[in-house]
This record gives C-alpha cells, sequence and structure tokens, in this order.
C-alpha cells in the first residue's frame, strides 16, 4: 500500500484524495445532511459538480493527445457528443411506452417524423451492455479511421487542427438533420430512468456523481500509468521531435493513432456519463467553440501533467457558473482575459504557479 | 516541420532501374548507393551518386556546402526519396522502399549536424529511448528495464562522460554535452552503420580527440560514414575518404591522394 502511494507525485495524490473526498462528502452532504442546514448539499449543486467532473473527464482526454502527445485536437467535443448520443439513445430505449404518444416501439420524434419503425442503428441500444460497448465503439472507431489517414499522410500542426475541426462541425450538421433519425436539432430529452433508476431520484443523481468520480479516478489512473511507461516516453518524444523518433526506430504514426483512439474512447465515456445527468444530448454539443473551449480549460491548468486538466476545467467551469449568475455578458470577455493573462504570464498553466520556470 | 510533410513518390522510371542487383557486387559492402539522384524543383541535389561502404569501414565524406552530404544521408535513412537510382543495404535490404522507422531498425543509425535530443526528458529517458528493442506500441507499453539492459546504459553513460548527468532533462546540457549524449543514443541503438554529421562542431580540442578515439575504435566490428568540415579531424581518423561536388563523387581515396587531386583542390580545397 506504502509503495503504491509512494508511486505517484504529490500532485497525483491530491488528485485521488479530492476526488476521494468528493465521492464520500456528497452523497452525505446531500442526503443525510437535513436541508436547511448549512452543510447541506443541493440537488442543483450535485448535477452541477458532475457535470463539471465529466468535463473534468473531457479535459484529462484533450491533454493525453495534446499535452503529452503535441497533437492539438480542435474536435474532441464530436467524441465527447457521440459517446453521449450512445447513452442518449439508450435512455430514449428506456422510455418505453411512457412518450407522449405512448408509442412502445418509437421514440417520439420518429412518431412526429410519421416513421414506421425503428432505423437498424438503433437495433440493439435497449440493452445496457450493448450501448456501453458503442460509447468505446463508436468515439474509438472514429478516431481509428479519421487518425489512421491523417497520421499516415503525415498532416500536422495547424492542418490537423483545423481538419479536426472540420469533423466535428460535419457532424455538427449532419446530427441537425431529421432524417438521420437522431432527434434533430432537439436532440434527445425526456429521459425517465437507467438500469431502473428513476433520473430525477436524488439517489440517482449521488450515484451518477459518484460513477463519473470512479471513472475519472481510473481514467487518471490509466493514463498516469500510460505516461509513466517506455509507451509514454515515445509519445512525449513524437511530441518534442518526432522526425528524430523515428530515427530511432519508432513508427510514430502509429504512437499518435493509439494516442488518439484511447483519448477519444475516454471523451466518449466522458459524454456518456454527462447526458444522464444534464438530461438532454443535442447536436449543439459538436458545435466547434465547445472543442475550442475545452482546449482553452486544458491550456489555463496547464497542459503536460494531467492534474492541470482537471484544476482548468474545473476552475474555468465554475468561473463561468458564478459570472453567467451575476454578469453573463461579460464571460466571454472573462474567459479570453484568462487565457491571454495564462499564456502570457503562465506558461505552464494555473498548476505551473508553485514551480519553477523551465531553464 | 509543422506542414504536412509528404514523401515525394518515386517516380515509375526509378521502380524499373532498381530491380535485381548483381549480387557480386554487394560482396563486403553495407551499403550500396549506384546513380542515385535527387532533385528539388528542379535543383540536382544529389546527381548519379554511387557510393559504396565496406563492413567494419570508417569512411569521412567532405564537399562543399550544397554537396549533397546531407541529402545523400536523407536518402539513406529514408527521410528523402530519391528519383532515380538504387540503395541497398546489407546485401539485399532496399533502402528506397523503406520507412524511416524500418531502416531504424535494420541497423542504419543517424547522428544529426544540429544535435537533436529529446529535451524535455532525461539523460538516461534519452538513451532509453534509443536502445535497441522491441519498438512496437504494445511492446513499449509493457516494457522495464533489465539489468542487463540497465548496465548497458550504464556504459555508454561512462564511455560519453555523462554519469554525473544522467537524472538532468536533455535540456539543460550544454551544446558539447548534446554532442556526446547523440552520440551516446547511437551507441544504444547498436546499428550496423553508423551515420554521423559533423560530430565535432561545437565541441573543444580535448573533446574533438576524445570523440575521434571512440570513432576510430567502433570502426571495425562497425561501419562508420562521417560527414565533417573539420579537415584536420578528417585526417587524424581517415583512411579513406570521399569528396562530393554538386551532388556527385568527384574523388576517393586517402588523405593524400584526395589533397593532390586536381578537381579536388579547384572545387574545395584551393578555394
Amino acid at each position: 500500500m506504502r509503495n503504491l502511494v509512494k508511486r505517484y507525485p504529490v500532485p497525483d495524490r491530491a488528485v485521488f484524495v479530492t476526488l476521494g473526498l468528493i465521492a464520500l462528502l456528497v452523497p452525505l452532504a446531500n442526503l443525510v445532511v437535513p436541508e436547511g442546514s448549512a452543510l447541506h448539499f443541493s440537488n442543483y449543486s450535485v448535477t452541477l459538480l458532475g457535470k463539471y467532473l465529466c468535463y473534468a473527464l473531457l479535459a484529462l482526454a484533450v491533454d493525453l493527445i495534446w499535452g503529452y502527445c503535441g497533437i492539438l485536437s480542435l474536435g474532441h467535443g464530436a467524441f465527447f457528443a457521440l459517446g453521449g448520443y450512445a447513452m442518449g439513445m439508450h435512455l430514449m430505449r428506456q422510455i418505453g411506452d411512457r412518450g407522449i404518444y405512448g408509442n412502445p416501439d418509437l421514440p417520439d420524434f420518429m412518431v412526429f417524423l410519421n416513421w414506421s419503425e425503428l432505423p437498424w442503428y438503433w437495433l440493439g441500444f435497449s440493452s445496457f451492455s450493448w450501448t456501453l460497448l458503442m460509447i468505446v465503439l463508436v468515439p474509438g472507431l472514429l478516431a481509428l479511421v479519421f487518425g489512421w489517414f491523417a497520421f499516415r499522410s503525415r498532416v500536422t500542426g495547424v492542418y490537423l487542427s483545423i481538419i479536426t475541426q472540420a469533423l466535428t462541425y460535419a457532424l455538427l450538421l449532419a446530427f441537425f438533420r431529421n432524417e438521420m433519425g437522431f432527434g434533430g436539432n432537439n436532440g434527445l430529452t425526456d429521459f425517465k430512468e437507467l438500469l431502473g433508476f428513476d433520473l430525477q431520484a436524488d439517489g440517482t443523481r449521488v450515484a451518477l456523481l459518484v460513477t463519473t468520480v470512479v471513472a475519472l479516478i481510473l481514467a487518471y489512473l490509466g493514463c498516469r500509468a500510460l505516461t509513466d511507461s517506455r509507451c509514454g516516453r515515445v509519445v512525449m518524444a513524437v511530441r518534442d521531435g518526432e522526425d528524430r523518433a523515428r530515427f530511432l526506430g519508432y513508427r510514430t504514426e502509429h504512437y499518435k493513432l493509439w494516442v488518439f483512439v484511447a483519448s477519444a474512447v475516454i471523451a466518449g465515456i466522458a459524454g456518456a456519463l454527462y447526458v444522464p445527468q444534464v438530461g438532454i444530448i443535442n447536436p449543439g454539443e459538436f458545435a466547434p467553440l465547445n472543442s475550442i473551449e475545452l482546449v482553452i480549460w486544458v491550456a489555463i491548468g496547464g497542459r503536460g501533467t494531467l492534474y492541470g486538466a482537471l484544476v482548468g476545467a474545473l476552475v474555468v467551469n465554475f468561473t463561468k457558473t458564478w459570472f453567467t449568475g451575476y454578469l453573463p455578458e461579460a464571460w466571454l470577455f472573462v474567459l479570453g482575459a484568462m487565457f491571454v493573462l495564462v499564456t502570457l504570464f503562465l506558461p505552464r498553466g494555473l498548476v505551473g504557479l508553485g514551480r519553477r520556470a523551465p531553464a | 516541420m509543422n506542414g504536412p510533410v509528404m514523401a515525394p513518390e518515386t517516380s515509375a522510371a526509378g521502380a524499373v532501374a532498381r530491380s535485381a542487383v548483381d549480387a557480386d557486387l554487394l560482396h563486403g559492402s553495407i551499403l550500396y548507393l549506384e546513380g542515385i539522384t535527387v532533385s528539388f524543383d528542379g535543383f540536382k541535389a544529389l546527381n548519379d551518386l554511387n557510393l559504396y561502404i565496406d563492413r567494419g569501414e570508417l569512411r569521412c565524406i567532405i564537399g562543399p556546402n550544397g554537396a549533397g552530404k546531407s541529402t545523400m544521408m536523407d536518402v539513406v535513412t529514408g527521410k528523402t526519396r530519391s528519383d532515380e537510382g538504387h540503395a541497398y543495404f546489407d546485401r539485399n535490404r532496399d533502402l528506397l522502399t523503406m520507412s524511416e522507422a524500418d531502416i531504424a531498425i535494420a541497423g542504419i543509425g543517424r547522428k544529426f549536424q544540429k544535435p537533436t535530443v529529446f529535451e524535455q526528458q532525461s539523460v538516461l529517458v534519452n538513451l532509453e529511448l534509443a536502445m535497441q528493442a522491441d519498438k512496437g506500441v504494445w511492446a513499449t507499453l509493457r516494457a522495464r528495464l533489465s539489468s542487463i539492459q540497465r548496465d548497458r546504459i550504464d556504459e555508454v553513460l561512462e564511455t560519453v562522460g555523462l554519469t554525473t548527468l544522467r537524472d538532468q532533462r536533455a535540456g539543460v546540457l550544454s551544446h558539447g554535452q548534446k554532442q556526446w549524449l547523440e552520440i551516446g543514443m547511437l551507441l544504444m541503438q547498436e546499428p550496423q552503420l553508423m551515420l554521423i554529421d559533423e560530430p565535432v562542431a561545437g565541441m573543444t580540442h580535448q573533446e574533438t580527440e576524445r570523440t575521434a578515439e571512440l570513432l576510430v575504435s567502433l570502426a571495425g566490428t562497425r561501419s562508420v560514414v562521417v560527414v565533417e568540415h573539420d579537415m584536420e579531424f578528417v585526417r587524424s581518423i581517415a583512411r579513406r575518404v570521399t569528396v562530393l561536388h554538386e551532388g556527385h563523387v568527384i574523388a576517393e581515396g586517402d588523405m593524400n591522394t584526395v589533397q593532390n587531386d586536381p578537381k579536388v583542390i579547384e572545387v574545395y580545397l584551393g578555394a
């Protein structure tokens, strides 16, 4: 046990302790502490925190590919949204005949469009295990195919960033179309339950939050195991000198591809955890702006550290909540200012504050 | 570095030209380049270049700027594709069809003119990354240093004089130390053929002497090709010298023969 703790540097341990405390204390403060008490954690706060922890998981995925592998993906929102849609489709099937039209076989929006039967790609989504498989496979396979073509053709830098933007934009346009069968503009919503648990119930909300924390810890451990391995060192070598790594005998395109796929899968899982907590998924999640914003979270937190991504996602989003509550029109200026200030004065992000500047 | 890097396709003519090669020609050669031509927008960086390196040989390549020395190394290591000619390594490995990584795995190591080490990572990790080992994704994911590999790294650290700096980030090393680290990385790779571009640039006199000793000691068990401008250094190590000019070999032989060659005097030494 002691060796296990010692394996991780202090910031990593701080991440584990913080997440552990959230998983322990939030359920207590929400479910046990009475509502009037100062220590009570409201339902609103539970959902908000759960949502932001999903963002933190997404930021972790971006840090893995950008911070460690040097690939600036401006389309990671797409993988997040695809994971979210997979979960959303399952939740739609769980509604059964409780929709407005009461059709036991078709989701409401399909009845509205006068569709007579379920499209083939919706088959299987009644099953939770099939859904879990799709949450991993759909973003993973898209990343595999996209990355295979991009890295094989040696597309790098700005060009790659632009085509990742194009990817998410193309998906945005596609998911907006009603005939795609994903609910068009409105997306998927009115979810009732997950695995038989009412999504509106306090216990379910808390359980979803705890599940997100567990997923975040596991993903963090996985990413850390990768970055600590020789494979992780090769990945950083690819970031800092891809040609040099090739001349050492590494097929750099394979390293980039697998890290990209792993990152996309983590993003997909984050999306799948996000949807039941916020209760809706719509094409807006594919918006290129979202993907850019999440890169800013990582930049503000400090890239290439893993924990910086978590700090960035949480700090930016809580600041956003505060500003959109009190000064909504100021938020974008504040975000811009934060980004500029961090870039100018904290090149290693917020988590670089306590450390010496690189020599 | 950030733009899309596309390897120019080999022309159809090149593909036909490098069909079967007479096996006798390859006898004793580790590297066999014949009729290599590379043009960049009409400018011929290499023009019908022929070069044969023997096993265990230490060869120096000299020539004025733009003579094609670096392009030659680029062709051999797969960075640049030739338009014409053939390039074989170790009898039958056709270098013109192999990727950079495949060529490195096959046993050709390269040290760059400007020292290129992984500055964000420690000296030790730089050597570990260069080490001859399975370089696939899954293999590196599970790889642990064995005690034999640790000893090998320690040995190389000793050879290049970086033992005390093993845990330092490579980025904080001096220019000369980076040169040594890169030579150490080359040693870790244990290539059969080493291509070394300007090894003593930025080194002190003593360091230059040590480099000369090291290179001479390496030749014999492996082949070493050195590109260098420092004529004194070349004279101190080379038995055979090849002079390149405008992408073509204009003279080859020992230092005295080459220095007295009228063509060489005209284009290079006399200039």
